[in-house]
């Protein structure tokens, strides 16, 4: 079990290891979602809220259901099973309980299930082997992370959008440049925690 | 991988002739699924940082990509519509960890290198979308071509990046006992195995493509 402390974990989730900037993760919908701040903003909160409570989720299945009955090779179809059964029913409450919120956050939900950050996460956590209260904050710290990185993605794209881009590098590819250089910019973080 | 690459598309030339063909050319050329679609770019970015790493990243979307197509095409006509989206799910994930068990199996130290991008596979886009768009539609032995045409176009695009990266980060490339190096004058620049070095390059490669492509796909509009 690792014993790094859970507001480091916090800490390095959102700057030091971006899951985005750092681990790749999530770039599907970072690329695709991130032309509107509210949108990005949106997508983030959606995001944080569900990667926290399945990597919750996951945490539990693996240590009192998969490593018990020995059934560890079956760990991705059951975690991708988790999280797809899980964003169903937030939706269904959601949908229930707020249809305002349901109306802003509803089209985003379903995208989510096949976000690879929130698999990645509950994948990261038991490999790094983090105990209950690391997996929260890492879930959590991941899943603001996410929600950062959009959101600056999202404020630097409406600029993009009024200077003169080379042709070939339009759209996807100069996205990709600009990345780059805010993950260049993450680096910066690099000795704030140590894992 | 390359014997065999060329044994599976000569073979299914002759069985469907033409439209194998164009969907070869589609999968790895003109729809290349990285470069072109921007597909499944995750993994295409976490493992590039070694040539060899991107090329055992390519065999395993290759395998996943043509597994899950033929199954899904032989079952298409029995999954109901509502739920095919967890039929494919299921399907993809049973491939997925077929190959991450070989690997953990034969190649342990590969699986360490790859961590959980292996099983993120199963949210690749690519996979997802081919058994979503192709799949569904087609017969087996069509489905298979295009799994493995998007198989070697997502390859092709993962060995280009991991090559570039490793050329430049580590001054020289290490792969599977070939090795080529830069020489002594090149100090290498370790900003190309990190992250930001994987963003620069494949946001060259998209402005590449879209270079030589820019032309067909603009007559193809007319």
């Amino acid at each position: 079990m690792s014993d790094t402390s859970a507001i480091v974990i916090l800490i390095a989730a959102i700057f030091t290891n971006n899951i985005l900037l750092g681990n790749f993760l999530g770039m599907c919908s970072f690329i695709a979602c991130s032309s509107q701040v509210g949108t990005a903003l949106g997508l983030g909160t959606a995001v944080t809220f569900v990667m926290t409570m399945t990597t919750m989720i996951n945490f539990a299945v693996h240590y009192f259901v998969l490593v018990p009955l020995q059934l560890g090779h079956l760990q991705f179809i059951v975690f991708i099973a988790v999280i797809a059964a899980f964003v169903q029913l937030v939706e269904m409450i959601v949908e229930r309980f707020s249809p305002k919120l349901y109306f802003s956050l509803g089209i985003f939900l379903p995208l989510i299930t096949v976000n690879c950050a929130i698999l990645g996460a509950s994948i990261l956590a038991i490999t790094r082997e983090y105990g209950f209260i690391q997996t929260v904050s890492f879930g959590f710290g991941s899943g603001l992370g996410w929600l950062v990185a959009i959101v600056l993605m999202a404020g630097l794209q409406q600029k993009m959008n009024y200077s003169d881009i080379p042709k070939p590098f339009r759209g996807v590819s100069v996205a990709m440049i600009i990345t780059c250089v805010m993950a260049m910019a993450f680096l910066g973080f690099g000795g704030m925690v140590s894992l | 991988m390359a014997d065999n690459n060329c044994m599976t598309c000569g073979g299914s030339q002759g069985l469907c002739g033409g439209k194998g063909m164009v969907t070869l050319k589609e999968g790895v050329w003109t729809n290349n699924p990285l470069a072109i679609q921007v597909l499944g770019i995750c993994s295409a970015l976490a493992v590039t940082n070694k040539l060899s790493n991107s090329l055992v990243m390519g065999a395993a979307l290759l395998f996943v990509c043509v597994g899950s197509n033929l199954f899904v095409s032989l079952l298409r006509n029995y999954i109901p519509h509502r739920i095919r989206m967890i039929a494919e799910v299921a399907i993809i994930a049973t491939f997925v960890i077929l190959f991450d068990q070989f690997l953990k199996a034969y190649y342990w130290e590969m699986s360490k290198q790859l961590g959980p991008y292996v099983a993120l596979i199963i949210t690749n886009c690519i996979v997802m979308g081919r058994a979503e768009a192709f799949a569904l539609q087609n017969p087996p032995i069509v489905s298979i071509v295009d799994g493995v045409a998007n198989g070697i176009g997502y390859g092709v695009a993962l060995a280009i990046i991991g090559f570039a990266r490793e050329l430049f980060g580590a001054g020289q490339v290490d792969c599977f006992g070939l090795s080529i190096s830069v020489g002594n004058w090149y100090t290498p620049n370790l900003l190309m195995i990190m992250a930001p070095g994987a963003f620069f390059v494949f946001g060259v490669l998209i402005a590449v493509f879209n270079l030589f492509k820019g032309d067909d796909a603009e007559e193809d509009k007319k």
